[in-house]
């Protein structure tokens, strides 16, 4: 049994937590300073790839990073980067997907951070980058870990908006989700199925994490 | 060592309005809930900004709004012990206190902290997260906090008002012994005209956002100026009063005319404090005829709620060994004293 898919699905996933990672608590804690009436149109767009089919967000991604399209011709002729149809394609993909679970976790854990904390620590003298990584994230790290791993599941389990920009080629753009796919279309039920058991199982690890997780932060909060 | 401030800030409906100074003194900020004491020390402190105005320390300008100067929190140098004393959740009792000495070597830190923990009888909880301290170590711990800063003001914001009533006589007293020792000038925030009375020098009243000025603690007691500081101070009775001779108001709400003092310009009532009433044989000047609607027996003291001629009752204290047996129905002659009638604006 060929492993790449595995090992291209976890790749993809691990880096894409760590943009959505941070990509998150950016705008988390950027929005959260904006006027309302921007906040309110801001928060939907962010969180619209969470709610649109994957196809949509396919179709998006298509019309800007596509060799013939503005952007993706334009990477093309100054880097000579192709940007679909290579197992990098699929980041892209899980990205945008991902994203709108770990800044929502971010920022209703960053909502729940008591503001005279920062008032006082501010009094002190403690400068407003070491009030942010020493007290606000400590503070929060539980929500925040919970979206990461979130945002990781997601991202291994990605497969609509994957599918049209990576497309599906063996041992290249294959990861586990397309691999099951293609597996069931050609009536190789047996390895489809090992598949399965593989993605259930991660899966399964994954969200016993964030449910250990929330636990321990309600357990904290009381 | 002084504060001058002098502001205004919008927040929705409400409309802080305070103007006073104080000098190496405690200066209590006195007024209900929701008055805009707190957000007077978010000002100063710099958390929140004012609309307009100026805060001065020290002859140092904080905040001025006219010449655009408005120093960061950080820059402030002032103290500032929140209500639920703010300590880090995720340090250590000692981590909370290396923290406000963050940028200085590490030697001289710990040896300050661990001179401030002696201070503050922390030994022993240098380990402990705040979570597991009970109030009064906690306020302990982000006072010592607050100090290690060298600030040049302290500010305090109701803090004895978390405590159970066991913690607080305690508290008081060693904060008391804070503030002796403490050289700059501190503001504290309540709402209890009795935390005002035993721990500060100064006071300005609050009174639905507007504040002005400071006055002594003890002309708040004995001259009030207006009825919400006569209120603060804990005077029950008042009535409107409008000026009919140099020296005689009438007061509609108890139906009477009194004598007193040199009417002031702009008098709208006239209070007494219900101890400074007197029981007259009868009629005479200064003497309201009442009906005693209820008798109540306090500790010390009996209290009469006694109706008057202009509908609103006078809260009467006597000693009881002043006081002769009286009954609900009764008839009874009240003398309020020319110099202890209150004339307020």
């Amino acid at each position: 049994m060929d492993l790449y898919p595995l090992y291209n699905a976890l790749r993809i996933a691990a880096i894409s937590c760590v943009i959505v990672f941070f990509l998150g608590i950016f705008f988390a804690h950027w929005v959260a300073k904006l006027p309302r009436a921007l906040k309110g149109i801001l928060d939907v767009v962010l969180t619209l790839p969470l709610v649109l089919p994957p196809t949509v967000v396919g179709y998006f991604l298509l019309v800007l990073f596509g060799p013939n399209r503005a952007f993706g011709a334009w990477m093309m002729s100054t880097f000579h980067l192709r940007l679909t149809m290579v197992w990098y394609s699929a980041i892209f993909a899980s990205v945008v997907v991902a994203f709108p679970l770990m800044y929502r976790t971010a920022r209703g854990a960053f909502e729940s951070f008591d503001p005279t904390l920062r008032a006082s620590a501010q009094t002190l003298g403690l400068s407003n980058s070491y009030i942010f990584w020493r007290i606000q994230m400590p503070y929060c790290r539980q929500g925040i870990l919970a979206g990461t791993v979130l945002a990781f599941a997601r991202a291994l389990g990605e497969y609509g908006a994957t599918s049209m920009i990576a497309g599906y080629t063996p041992g290249r753009t294959a990861t586990i989700s397309t691999t099951v796919y293609q597996l069931w279309r050609t009536n190789n039920d047996a390895l489809a199925f090992k598949w399965v058991l593989i993605n259930v199982a991660i899966s399964f690890v994954v969200l016993m994490a964030v449910n250990l997780l929330e636990k321990r932060e309600r357990r904290e909060a009381r | 060592m002084s504060v001058k401030v002098d502001i205004e800030k919008r927040l929705g409906d409400f409309h802080l309005n305070i103007n006073f100074e104080a000098a190496d003194v405690v200066h209590g900020l006195l007024g209900a809930s929701g008055c805009g004491k707190s957000m007077t020390l978010r000002c100063i402190a710099g958390v929140v900004a004012p609309d307009r105005g100026r805060i001065e320390v020290n002859g140092r300008v904080l905040f001025d709004s006219e010449k655009h100067i408005h120093l960061t929190p950080q820059q402030r140098k002032v103290g500032l012990l929140f209500q639920n004393y703010a300590l880090f959740p995720n340090m250590t009792v000692e981590g909370n206190l290396l923290a406000a000495l963050r940028g200085q070597q590490r030697e001289t830190a710990q040896k300050k902290v661990a001179e401030m923990i002696r201070r503050f009888h922390l030994e022993g909880l240098e380990r402990h997260c705040p979570s597991q301290l009970s109030g009064g170590q906690q306020q302990r711990a982000a006072l010592a906090r607050i100090l290690l800063t060298e600030p040049e003001i302290l500010m305090l914001d109701e803090p004895l008002s978390a405590l159970d009533s066991y913690l607080r006589w305690q508290t008081e007293l060693e904060l008391m012994d804070l503030l002796d020792r403490f050289s700059g000038t501190t503001l504290l925030v309540t709402h209890s005209r009795e935390e005002v009375r035993r721990l500060c020098d100064t006071v300005t009243v609050l009174d639905a956002g507007t504040g002005r000025g400071a006055m002594p603690v003890q002309a708040l007691f004995d001259a009030p100026e207006t009825l919400s500081a006569c209120l603060l101070s804990g005077c029950k009775n008042y009535s409107r009063a409008e000026k009919i001779g140099p020296d005689r108001i009438r007061v509609s709400d108890w139906g009477a005319e009194l004598r007193c003092g040199e009417v002031p310009a702009g008098l709208q009532y006239a209070a007494i404090r219900a101890h400074h009433i007197e029981s007259a044989e009868g009629p005479g000047e200064n003497v309201i005829p009442c009906r005693v609607q209820r008798v109540i027996e306090d500790v010390f003291s009996t209290i009469l709620m006694a109706e008057t001629a202009g509908g609103t009752p006078l809260r009467v204290e006597l000693e009881k060994a002043d006081f002769r047996q009286t009954e609900a129905g009764q008839t009874l002659y009240l003398r309020l004293p020319i110099e202890r009638i209150m004339l307020l604006k």
